[in-house]
């Protein structure tokens, strides 16, 4: 049961923090928002038994995917219009 | 124009829903994913196959190992269509950035990163060599190992990362591994196997044919990761400095 | 329909993973078709992908099974094997798992599809940004209605028939332009871009990088 819990809470988390990264206007807010993201869902895999693939988003998408997303943000206008 | 793509999506959604419904319950044993003969003959015949705990590593190496060296491969080509896209092209524009760059790398910080990224290197070369017992492989220490590069990168400057791993350096390693990969593939098509039939390398190794597929694993998954570390510290110096490889981020 | 108590157990206990997985691949394709950034739209597409992600993972789930690696009982390396090992002078062979011990694992083979997924997934949003910078070198924004005018009046330019500024090389072009205004014409010459200057330019830039491409454009000119 409380696997379950933990599993709704981070279900709810994760809708909650998508549309945050959608709706803030500037870039790298956005963009760490989305780092969020993905450790959350990191963290619910490693929930579901999916080890190897929670590994492999802690790696890529909490840590490479934000920092390149930044990185390309520095070179572009920091804000966005929506 | 908004409006109408909202009510587009809920559409999809509601049908998706209505698709969900029909769903066997979430964690269900018996649902035809789970009780599927391929992924049972996998769970029941891969310790035997190949003597790899693991069965993710297993699939991902062995079984599947097509796929795997494909996807490396298309990992390499990303890495290379975003320096080609990049590099060329029309002038940059002046910078009106929104950012300010410090020239020079802050002293705690430079030292700190001198003392930790040792570690996470050999923790990377550990979840690389390690993969086959524990949760790890080529693509996580592959990853890790090109994040210890960026956090170089990030400290000091781009220069400094790229004075230890230059972009030429950078796409050697890339290609480098997917030969070793391809070559570890034609190697056991060489003792008269098929393509990444690795039980045939026991011919020239002294182990068991089981024991050969777990240690050519290890030698595709080495392939995997020199690939994966080269193209992700790539992918951040061509895209932190808009391609031209100075005074990034 | 939905004021029906079971079917809310139905979806929101039994099944919340999918419906969570379609409200998030909901919003990621939102964001794809409405939002007006382009890095915005990027995101979205990641959340997609995520969605697929968290469905294929949610399909290999069992109730009350472990992570798919061996428990040490299992493994042909584990502790039970070395005993058994020192025991019998026979090394002990592994043995194929029985059916009711399967279930005790979870189904590796989602995760596998999944876990080259997001590799690939990193590097497809890389070149999808760097394209990103490449409309912002050549257009100057990276929002989708600036961009769309800005492509409609070229469209305009080109043809009423002055399309001659678009596709001559740059030693040409930059024959005309006076040294004193390098730094504003990037904001006249918003149209004029889309010309390759190869890889030898580009050669040349990395190696000698704190200079000026000047050079080429005097021996070429």
């Amino acid at each position: 049961m409380g696997l379950e819990i933990f599993n709704t809470i981070i279900l709810s988390l994760l809708v909650v923090v998508a549309i945050v990264s959608l709706c803030v206007r500037d870039l790298v807010v956005s963009a760490v928002v989305f780092g969020i993201y993905s450790f959350l869902m990191c963290l619910l895999w490693a929930e579901m038994g999916a080890v190897d693939v929670a590994f492999t988003e802690a790696t890529v998408g909490a840590g490479v995917s934000t920092v390149v997303l930044i990185a390309t943000v520095f070179n572009l206008k920091r804000m966005g219009k929506d | 124009m908004k409006r109408a793509s909202f009510i587009l999506v809920l559409f999809i959604g509601l049908l998706l829903i209505w698709a969900v419904k029909d769903f066997p319950e979430w964690g269900d044993p018996q649902s035809p994913a789970s009780s599927s003969p391929v992924s049972s003959h996998f769970i029941a015949k891969t310790g035997v196959d190949t003597e790899v705990p693991n069965m993710v590593t297993a699939v991902l190496a062995d079984y599947r190992g097509f796929d795997t060296m494909l996807e490396t491969v298309v990992v390499f080509i990303a890495g290379l269509a975003v320096l080609a896209i990049l590099l060329g092209g029309p002038k940059r524009r002046t910078r009106d950035r929104d950012f300010i760059v410090e020239f020079e790398p802050d002293l705690i910080v430079t030292n700190t990163v001198r003392l930790i990224v040792p570690v996470i290197q050999i923790f990377a070369l550990y979840v690389l060599a390690h993969g086959h017992v524990s949760p790890g492989g080529g693509f996580q220490g592959g990853v890790a190992m090109g994040a210890s590069f960026i956090l170089i990168a990030l400290s000091w400057d781009l220069k400094t990362a790229l004075s230890r791993f230059s972009i030429e350096r950078c796409f050697t390693v890339a290609g480098l591994g997917i030969l070793i990969y391809a070559g570890i593939g034609l190697a056991s098509m060489f003792f008269g196997g098929e393509f990444l039939d690795y039980a045939h390398l026991a011919k020239i190794l002294p182990i068991s044919p089981e024991m050969a597929r777990y240690h050519a694993m290890l030698g595709v998954e080495i392939g995997v990761g020199f690939t994966v570390t080269a193209i992700m510290f790539a992918l951040y110096a061509s895209l932190s400095t808009d391609g031209r490889m100075r005074d990034g981020l | 329909m939905f004021e029906d108590g079971s079917l809310f157990t139905h979806l929101l206990v039994d099944r919340l993973n999918y419906v969570i997985y379609v409200v998030l691949l909901m919003i990621g394709l939102w964001a794809m078709v409405a939002k007006n950034n382009l890095i915005k739209k990027l995101i979205g597409m990641s959340i997609f992908q995520t969605a697929i992600i968290l469905f294929y993972v949610s399909i290999g789930v069992k109730e009350g099974a472990t992570i798919p690696i061996y428990l040490s009982e299992h493994d042909p390396h584990g502790e039970s094997g070395e005993v058994n090992n020192a025991q019998s002078s026979q090394p002990e062979r592994p043995q194929v798992l029985e059916a009711s011990l399967v279930a005790g694992y979870n189904n590796p083979l989602p995760h596998v599809l999944m876990l080259t997924a997001i590799v690939v997934g990193v590097a497809t949003l890389g070149l999808a940004l760097s394209i990103c910078l490449r409309i912002y070198r050549a257009y100057g924004t990276v929002e989708e209605d600036e961009l769309l005018l800005k492509l409609e009046s070229e469209e305009l330019r080109s043809s009423s028939g002055s399309r001659t500024r678009r596709w001559r090389p740059r030693s040409k072009r930059k024959a005309k332009v006076p040294k004193s205004f390098e730094n504003t014409r990037s904001r006249k010459g918003d149209g004029d871009s889309l010309t390759s200057d190869g890889s030898q330019d580009a050669k040349a830039r990395s190696r000698r990088p704190s200079k000026p491409k000047k050079s080429k454009d005097g021996e070429a000119s």
